[in-house]
């Protein structure tokens, strides 16, 4: 694990539409709240780690150039990492290596997007390969349906059954949103509501989907010596996980999703979580699509294979139940999405440091966060303590 | 009212040349043959299509070409209701992952000759194990499209 590393602050934009500023001045926005927020300046970085998705999504290439002073990189040095929805947690673990290896005491880890000033499906269109699968990529919602049309042939879940979950999924998403003033999408919705709207992949519908956002979110990351000495309350990680998995759609069982499952288990293992279910206090988990959330819930060990919506129905993943899932609302009320995945990680820091507001899980201590990426290639995962 | 403030409307178009290479070269050729082939691993013994140069699972060479049948089982689908930017197809149209006969690993392709007015129909038309049988294009163009689609087999 190298040297003990912390989170030290943490910034989020207002996410949603945000034609009221530039890129540039929406990062800016992003890091003097992260600065403000851990109680230094721009001196005390060491250096800077930028992600987004692919550029074609904002139309400016290597965007990290584009804002180098916005992010406070001029004379620093600057990495980008780019691994499509994980961006997220690839920074953050970029971070993390930057600071436990050593060779920097402070590192600034800015994630940001603009969804609504291009065309975020075709962008993602354009993530698969340009010969074989492209022409048959229905933006995100096309695979991401097949996968969960897969899990449920897979684990012979009656088509009403997910059904049911996945709009108590929605709910109780948008339920949490509600407590969060970050989030792009808060506003109540039925049970009703959710299997009625409009279907946009059958069985997935509107409801079932997240939206596209503009936002940015930064996170501050120092040495156990640093942190001590400048924050008194920091979030210690303890696990991270990231695995890949090949390129083409339909090589790997995305039923029981080999890279979620074995980044979750890399991180459980750095971190010494041997009953996720029991052990963890919240989870702020990469949802996109309701039915995917319960995927992962199961990729993550927090029920058997097959049992998500069981687990959902009984209540075990709301708020108030055995484990909070996303009490930020998630990626399905929010998804700038190269920040997405780094708000899932602030989201888990805020709670265990009680600073959470309105979404607090009482008394939360170990959280996880985590993030997807590419045509279901990607997943990554961070587990983070009030303890060091 | 919040102030609206000013965008600046711009395009961003580029072609390319995308390098097919040997392998997958003779894969396109063989499409316009209305022949599906793939490569089989010779240290895993998996076949996989469109034919590879490596194997994903070994990353050894992928020297041996199999002809593959044209005919499979859906994996998995869906039925897409939206419209998206550059794709060929106006919805409602079905794309699936069909595992073909002798393969190893899921292919990508359209679902035809289903009656496509409503989504619960279909429902109850496809399943994972559905049989489907490749349907080709009569013009050949040495691309994907070459098969038309795949037709659920009577």
């Amino acid at each position: 694990m190298g040297r003990a590393v912390a989170v030290i602050g943490t910034g989020q934009t207002k996410h949603g539409r945000r034609p009221d500023v530039s890129y540039p001045d929406m990062v800016r926005e992003v890091i003097m709240v992260a600065l403000e927020d851990a109680g230094i300046t721009l001196k005390d970085v060491d250096g800077v780690v930028h992600g987004t998705m692919p550029s074609m999504m904002e139309g400016v290439s290597s965007t990290h150039l584009y804002f180098a002073e916005a992010i406070g990189a001029v004379g620093k040095p600057i990495m980008k990492v780019e691994t499509c929805g994980s961006t997220g947690q690839s920074i953050a673990h970029c971070g993390f290596f930057w600071v436990a290896s050593g060779m920097a005491d402070i590192v600034l880890v800015v994630g940001s997007e603009k969804m609504n000033e291009g065309d975020s499906q075709a962008t993602m269109t354009t993530v698969f390969d340009p010969y074989f699968q492209r022409v048959f990529a229905a933006g995100a919602p096309g695979t991401f349906t097949m996968q969960c049309m897969e899990w449920m042939y897979r684990f012979k879940i009656p088509e009403d059954k997910g059904r049911e979950a996945a709009a108590m999924v929605s709910v109780s998403n948008h339920d949490n949103a509600m407590d969060n003033p970050y989030a792009h999408i808060r506003m109540k919705v039925t049970m009703d509501d959710v299997k009625n709207s409009r279907i946009v992949t059958y069985p997935v519908r509107l409801l079932d989907v997240c939206p596209s956002s503009d936002g940015a979110c930064a996170v501050i990351f120092a040495s156990e010596e640093k942190a001590k000495k400048i924050c008194k309350k920091p979030a210690w990680i303890k696990g991270v996980g990231f695995r890949g998995e090949e390129s083409f759609f339909g090589e790997s069982d995305k039923s029981i999703w080999p890279s979620a499952t074995e980044a979750a288990q890399e991180a459980y293992r750095q971190a010494g979580i041997k009953d996720p279910l029991k052990e963890l206090d919240v989870a702020e988990i990469y949802n996109p699509f309701t039915y995917q959330e319960m995927i992962f819930c199961e990729c993550f060990g927090f029920c058997p294979r097959g049992e998500a919506p069981d687990y959902v129905l009984k209540g075990t993943f709301k708020k108030g139940g055995e484990l909070p899932c996303c009490p930020s609302g998630g990626t399905l009320c929010t998804n700038p999405i190269g920040a997405t995945g780094l708000i899932r990680l602030a989201e888990t820091v805020l709670q265990v440091t009680g600073k959470a507001g309105a979404r607090q899980v009482e008394g939360a201590k170990i959280a996880l966060s985590h993030a997807m990426g590419g045509v279901d290639q990607f997943n990554g995962v961070t587990i983070v303590s009030s303890n060091l | 009212m919040p102030k609206e403030y000013r965008t600046i409307r711009g395009d961003v178009a580029l072609p390319y040349k995308w390098a097919l290479g040997k392998t997958w070269t003779r894969f396109f050729d063989g499409l316009k043959e209305e022949k599906i082939l793939g490569t089989k691993c010779t240290q895993c013994g998996k076949v996989f299509v469109p034919a590879r140069t490596f194997c994903p699972v070994c990353l050894s060479d992928m020297a041996e070409w199999v002809e593959v049948k044209p005919e499979g089982e859906i994996l998995t689908w869906t039925f897409v209701s939206a419209k998206y930017y550059g794709q060929v197809k106006d919805p409602p149209y079905i794309i699936a992952t069909i595992k073909l006969v002798g393969t190893d690993c899921g292919f990508h392709h359209f679902i035809g000759g289903v009656d496509l007015s409503d989504a619960k129909q279909v429902r109850q038309k496809l399943k994972t194990g559905t049989k489907v049988k490749a349907v080709w294009r009569p013009e050949k163009k040495a691309e994907i499209l070459d098969i038309a689609y795949f037709a659920p087999l009577k």
